[in-house]
């Protein structure tokens, strides 16, 4: 083994780890590192007034706006009711349980495109939505509500999948510990439950959340894509793409990508930050009595 | 605070966890539920705290003479300590013995600075002041049950009900800390009942043992009552190692295994109704020669001498297996040898019969 090699790695009985090591980096490089770098090269195909123009144009920024606050938001109703649901899932036993439990991966597994067609025909104004929602001043179907409407359905199975297990290995005696000692079941919830799913609910909304940004299938057909107001990023691009504009049409990916990457860098360290408080503490403790005694 | 059940079953399905159980602890009594498990004794427990319902048509519970069946454990005032500590593992130890005083009404609860000299004070008494501020991760087995003891209390419980406390420690631990909780509970005085399946341990720091096997408490008295006079075959048995003999008749002459005794004496008019000798192994007297007792001869299989007893493993003429304990001194003066012939020969003996006892 490299000298380098045997610096950076601490040691450990499974043998492989330089092959196994170069393997991932050659992996990671020919499927996600190489593709990116190359989207980003393409850009300096434009000069720096291009390329601002390009992603500070109203029509680019509204698109922006609506891609990430719809994915919030989207992301944020998931983690809401997909706990519920993932609650309900797990720990009650009622007729139905299993196929209700197989209807959440419909999401998964449907096209994005019949699920946009699917949602726009229920809420367009004579939907079997749409035509009550519409009286009321509520529109769904070619609006941003639309999109938000798409982005959770699409976003739903992460945030259930990601919980239940969480939620199957809670230990009872923890509720029945906080009961004994006169917590009420809202307090319980609270303080109790909540912040052991707490890490779990938030890698839930993570995925659903980076799930949101890269969909394209259900909301150009829901949104309508109505200029300046219900185009989201993919779409734009997809347009410059027709006009031979490549230029613009990576510049837009380029600040997707960068505006993706950082949101989802800062919930890894905000998991990692709550994670720390109880396991930083644990894994020192653990190494040092070892440590002592080589 | 005094606790009496009255008549409590309680079903899972078909399978009868408590048959119509009855029990009075007494107010600062420290009591023992003991029994093998699937014996009812932690559900007989959880009943008392009000995790589990009995069923709808049994008895009463009462806490000092009040019915206290519709009240849900949050508000029996018990204070409930798991096998398995269940800790809140994103608080601290500090945290932790807080919470029940944290999670009361904001009428009843006590102010920042009460709490935190409460918790300090409990903390001192379970001896773990130096980690108020870990994590329970942070913690060995045996200092988070000190820690889920403190947190119990903190509520100041008129009853305090252990699940198998020490069940998850290892065995110096475990001694450590049964010593200690009876030295706690002589100060504190709270009213306790813990569950264990370890015999040693109920007799060990228990006031009073309750036996129970198959939802049914067997034999209820102190530690010093159940061990010498054991109310049937199953609390022999269960209370420690012990010599098992089938007692039979052969041409007018009676024998429990190996040993030939006095048929006038064991067989009078209960003819056709099995007998059986429980001698414990201390309880059997080794010698190299005959000296007069009645007595049986037998081979010496094995030897285990570490510890304060040494300890034989016998076998009869007859192939009966039997186990002996002595004296290491007595053992070392006489100088047995694997393989030697001795004469066995007992000093005390418990003869049931069905379930009568003679």
């Amino acid at each position: 083994m490299s000298p380098l090699l045997g610096r950076i790695k601490t040691p450990s009985v499974i043998p492989g780890f330089g092959l196994t090591l170069g393997f991932t980096l050659l992996y990671l490089s020919l499927v996600v590192l190489i593709p990116l770098s190359a989207l980003i090269l393409k850009t300096t195909e434009l000069t720096w007034e291009q390329f601002w123009a390009t992603v500070t144009d109203p029509r680019t920024l509204a698109a922006y706006k609506l891609s990430f606050g719809a994915s919030l938001a989207g992301a944020l109703i998931n983690l809401v009711f997909g706990s519920l649901a993932a609650w309900v899932l797990v720990r009650y036993r009622f007729i139905g349980r299993r196929v209700l439990d197989a209807m959440v991966d419909l999401p998964f597994a449907l096209p994005t495109a019949v699920a946009g067609i699917a949602l726009t025909t229920l809420y367009t104004e004579n939907g079997w939505l749409g035509r009550y929602l519409e009286p009321l001043g509520i529109r769904v179907a070619f609006a941003p509500l639309g999109v938000v409407v798409a982005l959770t359905f699409i976003g739903l199975p992460f945030v259930v999948r990601t919980l239940q297990p969480v939620i199957e290995d809670l230990d009872r005696e923890l509720e029945e510990a906080a009961a004994s000692l006169g917590a009420r079941r809202i307090t319980t919830l609270r303080r109790v439950i909540l912040p052991e799913l707490w890490p779990a609910m938030l890698t839930g909304f993570t995925l659903a959340l980076a799930r949101a940004l890269g969909e394209y299938g259900s909301v150009v057909f829901i949104s309508g894509n109505i200029v300046g107001e219900t185009e989201i990023p993919p779409l734009l691009i997809i347009m410059k793409l027709e006009e031979y504009d490549v230029g613009s049409a990576t510049a837009i990916a380029v600040v997707m990508l960068l505006a993706s990457f950082l949101l989802l860098l800062m919930i890894n360290l905000l998991q990692w930050w709550s994670a720390r408080r109880h396991v930083a503490a644990r894994i020192t403790l653990r190494v040092s009595p070892s440590a002592g005694g080589v | 605070m005094s606790i009496r059940i009255q008549n409590i079953s309680k079903h899972f399905g078909s399978f009868a966890a408590l048959d119509q159980v009855s029990l009075d602890i007494q107010t600062g009594e420290l009591v023992a539920l003991l029994g093998p498990s699937g014996s009812g004794k932690t559900t007989l427990l959880r009943v008392i705290a009000g995790l589990e319902r009995p069923d709808p048509d049994s008895g009463a519970i009462l806490f000092h003479d009040q019915d206290v069946a519709d009240r849900s454990v949050t508000t029996r005032g018990v204070g409930f300590v798991f096998q398995h500590y269940a800790l809140f593992k994103h608080m601290t130890v500090f945290e932790n013995v807080a919470f029940g005083l944290r999670v009361r009404p904001w009428q009843q609860r006590p102010s920042r600075r009460e709490i935190r000299e409460r918790v300090q004070k409990l903390l001192a008494l379970v001896q773990l002041e130096w980690l108020a501020n870990r994590y329970p991760s942070q913690l060995s087995g045996g200092q988070k049950q000190r820690v889920a003891l403190a947190r119990a209390l903190a509520v100041e419980p008129k009853v305090l009900l252990l699940d198998e406390p020490f069940g998850a420690l290892d065995a110096k631990v475990r001694q450590e800390l049964r010593q200690w909780l009876r030295r706690l509970h002589d100060e504190i005085h709270v009213t306790s009942v813990f569950v264990t399946h370890d015999q040693e341990e109920a007799l060990e720091v228990a006031d009073r043992v309750v036996i129970m096997n198959q939802g049914r408490i067997v034999q209820i008295g102190t530690p010093e009552e159940v061990f010498n006079h054991p109310a049937n075959e199953f609390v022999m048995n269960f209370l420690g190692t012990v010599n098992v003999f089938q007692g039979r008749l052969e041409t007018g002459r009676a024998f429990f295994g190996p040993l030939e005794v006095d048929p006038s004496s064991l067989f009078h008019n209960q003819a056709g109704r099995a007998a059986r000798a429980f001698i414990r192994p201390h309880e059997l007297e080794v010698n190299t020669h005959k000296n007069g007792q009645p007595s049986f001869r037998a081979r010496v299989i094995h030897i285990n001498a570490a510890g304060p007893q040494a300890k034989l493993l016998l076998e009869s003429e007859n192939g009966e297996s039997v186990q002996v304990e002595m004296p290491r001194d007595r053992f070392q003066s006489m100088g047995i040898k694997r393989g030697d012939d001795v004469y066995v020969s007992p000093k005390n003996m418990r003869v049931f019969m069905e379930d009568y006892v003679i």
